[in-house]
């Protein structure tokens, strides 16, 4: 028997592992001089933390303030309106990435645009794409590219294969964001409640640990690189702990298996040939982060529908609704249960902030899993 | 409620429900349909009555195919309301330039499952529709079956039950979507599409005292447990561990992000049981070759009425929500 896929995981969800840790854990936290909130960057860890009841495990000293990092979470309004708007062109096959497809626009969501006629279409592996475009000659397909460091190369690849094919019809619609940036932004607010970092594990397989190194260094907030299993989740907390009853601050990596301080070389190297940074992206429940998204390279403009589409793409801004806290949630300055559209008018089926509008949102989570 | 139809409002979840309640409950409202059992309860109880249609894509897939989906659909919930399949209805609406070698394989697969039912088609109908017009072919039947136990309700579900699943969850779903997928997976993954009567018969001969039997088609184990809750204003708990998942669906899920409580299976059922009668019920299911992984799975309580409640092994829990969003389209 050769190695099967539960082996990745199996003992990542050991019972008597997650209660060893979390008595670990109560015990050190009892030595803490005051209490703590560890802001888990990434939308897989809120999903992580809720699905396994990990805050039921943690003391009273130790919180969790939920980040932005789900990438159709922070997607604005405006951006997924350019999707509707190319989708429902006559000539074009809309692909993206799952949940992409119902978060709502100012005009509806990619499954409305379906329900009216347009051809949108999900795939798990943007090089799907590749067969899509060999099917339809005669249709344009956009690729609506979504994700953070972990989705970038994939982008990468398939622009790859389409300059180096020389492939006529797939074109691009890039927004891709990176989280540091994000995560900068975040402690650049004085009434931001963060104390230390959750990075996400599979961000830094690509990128390495180091780009979280200004961190505790010039921000003085510990982080930790951590897995996404619940034994993964309970040992990074516990090395948070222990940094501040040992009054380190350091940047830790608690997923070992695959993530080094330069990460994947040649993964960056083929992200690099095709993107640069974009001076600004407006993040949903953020606003406006410097630096902290990606566009396509002048030499490859010709592929970008951003270009290509100026002169129908909707460019007015839209704002987050008046009563949507998703900017404090993010910040920690307020749980969901604080926000009084939560639950109400604000639910999975009809997300109004940014929060809610993907299962891995903090609000999502909450929502769904309940606060037991 | 959404203006125009999507996908999602066919997902055997929340935003179906919202379809259902607010257009065909609104326009039809009876006393029988509003009791929202798999199948309707006639003449005081004697008879069962149900219909379902099929669009599954692909046609054939691992462990069946449309034709055998088709009867083991409306034969299983009739079987659920405790009745034994007796006279079925066929429609078939099917596409210009379907093969017809492929449409005799279908029905043959559906003779063979009305066989093992002991049940007839005594009606039917046939449509061809342009190209274009559906995908290859869509099925409907329709259902009466002879209820040999009565009373059998959803809504009659007390602290008296315990709940028991009869075998491993999601194999239907993980099948149809890896399939679709294209993704090509070295195991023994296939459809648990079966007949339950075979089963709800030795559970009655047996007298068991059943209290709601329901199969967890659309919406999967997650949807069956939250309408309970629901109908009987009950809560669920249901211990995580307990729940047999094979590898090959947990891998499945893993790799797609899905959850197994929220796929959908065509011949796994949930029964509710009174707890003196559990452990009986779940012998008698273990002598069926699929059902070797019967168990009972949690209880019942008032704890938060309405929800469902998963603990873990590490002693935390958390609410099991209705499935909602787009799940799995068109898969059966």
């Amino acid at each position: 028997m050769g190695l099967q896929l539960k082996n990745l995981y199996d003992d990542f969800r050991n019972a008597e592992t997650i209660k060893a840790y979390a008595k670990i854990i109560k015990e050190d936290a009892k030595k803490l001089e005051k209490s703590i909130n560890i802001m888990e960057v990434c939308g897989g860890h809120t999903h992580t933390i809720m699905k396994y009841g990990i805050l039921q495990l943690l003391p009273q000293n130790v919180k969790f303030v939920h980040g932005p990092g789900c990438p159709v979470c922070i997607m604005p309004k405006e951006r997924i309106d350019h999707a509707y708007v190319l989708a429902m062109l006559e000539d074009v096959i809309l692909v993206t990435l799952g949940d992409m497809i119902k978060v709502p626009g100012s005009r509806g969501s990619l499954q409305n645009a379906r329900s009216k006629g347009a051809d949108v279409r999900f795939v798990y592996s943007p090089l799907d794409c590749l067969q899509i475009a060999a099917q339809n000659p005669s249709k344009k397909i956009i690729f609506f590219a979504i994700g953070f460091e972990t989705t970038t190369p994939m982008s990468a690849a398939l622009l790859n294969a389409v300059v180096g094919k020389d492939i006529k019809n797939i074109f691009f619609h890039i927004n891709h964001v990176t989280v540091p940036e994000a995560m900068a932004a975040l402690l650049s607010d004085t009434e931001c409640n963060i104390d230390a970092f959750l990075g996400p594990a599979h961000v830094s397989v690509i990128s390495g640990s180091k780009i979280y190194e200004e961190f505790p260094k010039d921000y003085a907030k510990p982080v930790v690189v951590s897995g996404f299993e619940p034994v993964d989740v309970m040992q990074s907390i516990s090395m948070i702990v222990k940094q501040f009853v040992e009054r380190r601050c350091e940047l830790e990596v608690e997923y070992k298996r695959a993530v080094i301080r330069e990460g994947n070389l040649k993964a960056q190297e083929l992200t690099a040939k095709f993107f640069e940074k974009a001076q600004n992206f407006r993040w949903r429940g953020l606003g406006d982060i410097p630096k902290s998204g990606l566009r396509l390279r002048d030499t490859y403009k010709d592929l970008d529908t951003e270009v290509i589409y100026k002169d129908i793409l909707p460019t007015q801004e839209i704002n987050d609704h008046k009563f949507c806290i998703c900017g404090d949630i993010l910040k920690g300055k307020a749980t969901p249960s604080k926000c009084v559209i939560f639950g109400t008018v604000c639910k999975p089926t009809t997300p109004i902030g940014s929060c809610m509008v993907s299962s891995e949102g903090a609000c999502a989570a909450y929502y769904k899993y309940g606060n037991l | 409620m959404n203006k125009i139809i999507i996908l999602a409002n066919g997902n055997g979840g929340e935003e179906n429900n919202e379809l259902i309640s607010k257009v065909f409950y609104k326009a039809f409202e009876n006393e029988i349909l509003e009791r929202s059992e798999d199948a309707a309860v006639l003449y005081d109880g004697a008879l069962a009555f149900s219909t379902d249609s099929f669009t599954v894509s692909p046609l054939f897939f691992a462990g069946a195919d449309i034709g055998k989906l088709a009867v083991c659909g409306t034969c299983n919930d009739l079987a659920m309301m405790g009745a034994k399949p007796k006279y079925l209805t066929c429609s078939v609406i099917i596409e210009e330039g379907f093969e017809v070698a492929q449409l005799e394989r279908i029905v043959e697969s559906m003779r063979k499952e009305l066989e093992i039912n002991g049940a007839i088609v005594v009606s039917g109908d046939t449509k061809v529709v342009p190209r274009g017009s559906v995908d290859k072919i869509f099925i409907n039947t329709t259902g009466i079956g002879e209820i040999l136990q009565k009373g059998i309700s959803s809504n009659a579900i007390t602290q008296e039950d315990v709940i028991i699943i009869s075998r491993d969850i999601g194999a239907h779903g993980a099948t149809i979507f890896a399939a679709r997928e294209g993704m090509e997976i070295s195991s023994s993954l296939e459809s648990d599409c079966t007949s339950l009567f075979p089963q709800v018969k030795a559970l009655i001969d047996a007298d068991i005292k059943i209290t709601a039997m329901r199969d967890a088609t659309r919406g999967g184990l997650s949807a069956v447990l939250n309408e309970w809750t629901k109908q009987s204003d009950i809560c669920i708990e249901v211990q995580e561990d307990k729940i047999p998942i094979s590898d090959e669906v947990n891998g499945i899920c893993e790799m797609l992000g899905f959850e197994a409580a929220s796929l959908a299976n065509e011949g796994t059922f949930v029964l509710a049981v009174k707890k003196e009668d559990a452990s009986r019920a779940v012998e008698i299911l273990q002598t069926f070759e699929k059902n070797a992984h019967a168990v009972v799975i949690g209880e019942v309580t008032q704890k938060y009425p309405k929800k469902v409640i998963l603990k873990s092994a590490w002693g935390t829990s958390r609410f099991l929500e209705m499935p909602t969003g787009e799940l799995l389209p068109r898969i059966c």
